[in-house]
């Protein structure tokens, strides 16, 4: 069994490991060894906590096989569409961990104090057990209604219901309030030492229900910054768990954790020129007023046929990828398009929207699963200014990132958020199964400009027939 | 634990933050669900902690919210890493092959 000193030695090299692990993953190059390099961190880390001595291995060991075979069939079959599903998963899995490591700590100190009538836990471990609590369940429970939106279990509308607002808050209040009278220690006669379990209980069951109701009124089109948020609360739970055990490792992991997923929360935000207060708390699009202009004009349908005319004289097309594009599987379709458009002589690039699709970079993945190389993705601030000199652009299932009224209209609710300039190109042409508002229920003029042309139907099925007529010719 | 103890967590608290923000700010767009998922993975950390509560001799009740502890985190820890490389594995360069 190693000393304590050994373990911290090892703690301290699996923080190294972890922090060039996240430093790696930020840069395309290096990304895939820095996920490893970060997974050779967690190995120290875990075998450096087993060699402590004194531990139960049986029950470690079926906690380790059972958990390694679930997380194992999970990665190894969800397919690349239900990647934003899987990962809200697991993200509430590590949730719920940190809240059973707060209640298993507690449980243990309090039978022990029954028993030898001394108290045998301090305010600041108690707070700390409650902070892992609170922020470990609502990040599980968060994580599941995420997960049943996302995988369509649950409307991706936002539910909500009279005086939401005012219950949450009102829970908050609850919330805290009990972890204060939790943490309080008094003498072992004391009516709050006596009702210690029963608080405890209380505060596990106000923060599963807190992850319920903060999650369930946010619409679909806003679960990126949720996703993102979600990880940054899981990671902090995690840091409370170390404060309860006063354990190094899971402080500093914990604390990294929580502070890049609030940067990506930022960046997400930022992307929809939303405060963070106003994605959790406003339900967006649940509200039917939000635009004033009456959608005018008629929009223009092109059949496949026409489209391919246009394509084929082009000599540049950028592609705008959004939800729709995942939910109709198209990005193979897609990428076998842009092939033949640059066997063609054409210029190619895909336009991603920082929060298009489900999750930060969701698109980026799926492209990535489809083999477009990484060099033709661009974002919107690159290919916004040279969009005029673009000869098509392809929306793809994208609604709300290329909606023109987030430039004109200082009326619409999404006013002011960054888009892709679509509709400057020569030509757009707009995939669409109909023509309905988007995921956050606001019209889009773009389908009624001047040089748009809509494209009707599965996305799938329209980018393979414009393939077809490409093979024929 | 003692208030000395209390500040010096505190501390590698405070210093781990600014580490956390400065590490992130600046990801191109194309990383960003590798780097949630990936970093996710990290958060499973929380398994030490879960490993620590079952120490031999402990209370049953303990013992089987230990264990659990011990599954979902690894769930956490295996599931994240697994489908982070996955993704990771599927980013390439023009020009290179398949897998």
């Amino acid at each position: 069994m190693l000393s304590p000193f050994l373990i911290d030695m090892a703690y301290i090299v699996a923080a190294v490991f972890f922090i060039f692990g996240l430093k790696m993953l930020g840069k395309a190059d290096t990304a895939r060894r820095g996920n490893q390099v970060s997974a050779m961190g967690m190995m120290i880390a875990l075998v450096a906590t087993l060699l402590y001595g004194g531990l139960d291995y049986t029950y470690i060991l079926v906690g380790i096989a059972i958990g390694g075979g679930i997380g194992l069939f999970g990665a190894k079959t969800v397919a690349m569409t239900g990647m934003p599903e899987m990962v809200a998963l697991f993200n509430g899995t590590g949730g719920i961990a940190s809240l059973l490591v707060g209640w298993a700590e507690f449980h243990q100190s309090y039978v022990e104090t029954a028993a030898s009538g001394v108290i045998g836990y301090s305010s600041f471990t108690l707070f700390a057990i409650f902070l892992a609590s609170v922020i470990g369940g609502l990040t599980f429970t968060g994580s599941i209604v995420a997960w049943a939106k996302l995988s369509g279990k649950l409307p991706g509308k936002p539910v909500l219901f009279p005086g939401q607002q005012v219950f949450n808050v009102l829970l908050l209040v609850v919330v805290l309030a009990a972890g204060i009278a939790f943490a309080l220690v008094g003498d072992m006669s004391d009516p709050l030492m006596m009702a210690k379990y029963d608080i405890y209980l209380v505060i596990v069951a106000v923060g599963l229900i807190l992850g319920v109701l903060a999650v369930i009124g946010i619409g679909g089109a806003d679960m990126p910054v949720v996703i993102a948020l979600l990880n940054s609360y899981s990671g902090l739970a995690a840091c409370a768990t170390g404060f309860i055990i006063a354990n190094k490792v899971l402080i500093v992991s914990g604390a990294l954790v929580g502070a890049s997923g609030l940067i990506l929360t930022t960046i997400m935000c930022k992307a929809m020129n939303r405060s963070l207060a106003n994605v959790l708390f406003s339900g967006f699009g649940s509200t039917s007023g939000g635009s004033a202009k009456k959608n005018e004009g008629e929009a223009r349908v092109i059949t496949a046929e026409d489209a391919f005319l246009v394509l084929e004289a082009a000599g540049s097309v950028v592609f705008v990828p959004g939800y729709g594009m995942a939910v109709a599987q198209a990005q193979h379709a897609v990428r076998e398009l842009g092939d033949m458009l640059e066997d063609n002589g054409c210029e190619v690039k895909y336009a991603i929207h920082p929060v298009a699709g489900r999750m930060p970079g969701h698109m980026n993945v799926l492209l990535a699963e489809a083999n477009v190389p990484y060099e033709q993705l661009v974002e919107p601030d690159d290919v916004n200014p040279i969009m005029e000199t673009v000869d098509v652009c392809m929306v793809i299932g994208a609604n709300d990132v290329v909606n023109p009224s987030a430039r004109e209209d200082e009326d619409s609710t999404i006013y002011g958020m960054p888009i892709i300039d679509s509709d400057l190109a020569r030509t757009t042409f707009v995939l669409k199964r109909s023509l309905g508002a988007g995921y956050a229920g606001i019209g889009n003029p773009l389908f009624f400009k001047d040089n748009t042309r809509m494209l009707l139907g599965d996305a799938k099925d329209s980018v393979s027939t414009l393939v077809a007529e490409f093979k024929q010719n | 634990m003692d208030a000395q103890t209390t500040v010096f967590l505190l501390f590698i608290l405070m210093l781990s933050v600014f580490l956390g923000i400065e590490l992130i700010s600046r990801v191109p767009s194309q990383l960003h669900t590798p780097l949630m998922s990936g970093s996710n993975a990290i958060s499973g950390i929380t398994i030490v902690g879960a490993v620590l509560s079952l120490s031999s001799g402990s209370e049953t009740i303990t013992a089987v919210l230990g264990t659990a502890a011990v599954a979902c985190a690894t769930v956490n820890v295996v599931g994240g890493y697994l489908v982070t490389d996955r993704m990771l594995g599927m980013f390439r360069k023009k020009g290179q092959g398949e897998g």
